[in-house]
């Protein structure tokens, strides 16, 4: 169930991914070797546009890649119809991305907003 | 190799395996143990084959659970503790016995444009293909199929999705979109790219893996997925 646009919008953002989630991991790597806890992390973060970016990207890049793969997986399995599987698919991107958001938002803009 | 072999042949009468004992040669194809029964046990059996030389593509069956052209399969190489066990081929509907309904598989060929579209006519000069082009070489890796179906049987994806045009059709595409006489280019790459097309395959091989003539249409089907991405970004052909 797979049309290029969705093929490509795939493709694409495993493309934006890979750095990202090298990023990640270093950062977390990074972190607990230099012993920081949350507040000195939050202090890092906190009004960082640069994090902000990041997370924020990774975020929509993982909403959009992972909703697509789903949406392969319960059609194979389950043999859903278009009908529920569009649906099925905006579902799972709008879950992870409000999810995904509202934790880019906690560590980088909570603090300088409220 | 013991005298007799325990066979059993799928029947959709009775939507059950029968068992059968055929003697054992020692040489001997699927096809001759399918024969042997329809002439000496049940005349009622069904099945297809022409050519019984690898030619013709119409005799594939799945054999100990793994789909093969029949005609070529000695018995020696798939027997499993002195019994086989035949089917007809996964993901056809059948029409009978081991015979299935090819229809399905070659609409999917027209559906993916597997019909050359010709730009030339009778009063051109032939147009000189030189075997060393990129585009020859690629579409010569494709250009043996036989249309047996034991690719479209091995594929998962065509389980899973119905509208997969399936590997095939698609390396039959990928053939025609290296073909520099084709017109057809455009259309080709669009009939590749809907909810069944080239996007959909999982690229683990079981098509080339099966495929009696050793053709791998998982990497055509790569080939199409490289093409149809140069089109989407408006890349041009190659
Ligand atoms: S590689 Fe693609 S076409 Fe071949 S069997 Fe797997 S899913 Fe089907
Ligand atoms: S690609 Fe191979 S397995 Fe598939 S139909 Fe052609 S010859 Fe048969
Ligand atoms: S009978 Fe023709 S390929 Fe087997």
């Amino acid at each position: 169930m797979l049309t290029t646009r969705l093929y490509m919008l795939q493709r694409l953002t495993a493309l934006i991914m890979a750095p990202l989630v090298l990023g990640h991991l270093a950062v977390m790597i990074y972190a607990v070797q230099g012993g920081l806890d949350a507040a000195e992390i939050l202090g890092r973060t906190q009004g960082s546009v640069l994090w902000m970016l990041f997370y924020g990207a990774f975020v929509a890049a993982v909403a959009t890649h992972a909703a697509i793969g789903v949406r392969v997986v319960a059609f194979e399995t389950f043999g859903l119809s278009k009908s529920v599987l569009t649906p099925l698919t905006w579902l799972i991107f709008i879950l992870l991305l409000s999810l995904g958001l509202r934790a880019v938002y906690a560590v980088t803009l909570s603090g300088v907003l409220g | 190799m013991s005298q007799e072999l325990s066979v059993s042949v799928w029947r959709s009468e009775t939507n059950a395996f029968q068992e059968f004992a055929v003697p054992a040669q020692d040489n001997q194809t699927i096809l001759d143990v399918v024969s042997w029964i329809q002439a000496n046990s049940d005349p009622t059996l069904s099945y297809r084959f022409a050519c019984r030389v690898g030619m013709c593509g119409s005799c594939a069956m799945m054999v100990n659970g793994e789909p093969r052209w029949t005609c070529r399969t000695h018995v020696k190489k798939v027997l499993k503790s002195n019994s086989l066990q035949i089917a007809p081929l996964r993901n056809l509907p059948v029409v009978k016995d081991l015979a299935t309904d090819m229809e399905p598989f070659f609409d999917k060929w027209v559906e993916a444009k597997g019909v050359f579209q010709g730009t030339k006519t009778r009063h051109d000069a032939i147009e000189p293909i030189l075997p060393d082009t990129a585009e020859r070489v690629a579409a010569s890796t494709a250009i043996e199929c036989i249309n047996c179906a034991v690719c479209y049987a091995a594929c998962d994806s065509v389980s899973g999705n119905a509208d997969y045009l399936g590997p095939a059709a698609l390396n039959r595409a990928w053939s025609l979109v290296n073909d520099v006489r084709d017109g057809a280019y455009e259309e080709r790459i669009e009939a590749v790219s809907g909810t069944g097309g080239c996007h959909n395959c999982h690229s683990q091989g079981g098509c080339a893996k099966y495929c009696p003539n050793d053709l791998n249409p998982s990497a055509s089907i790569a080939g199409l997925k490289r093409k149809t991405t140069r089109n989407w970004f408006g890349w041009g052909r190659s």
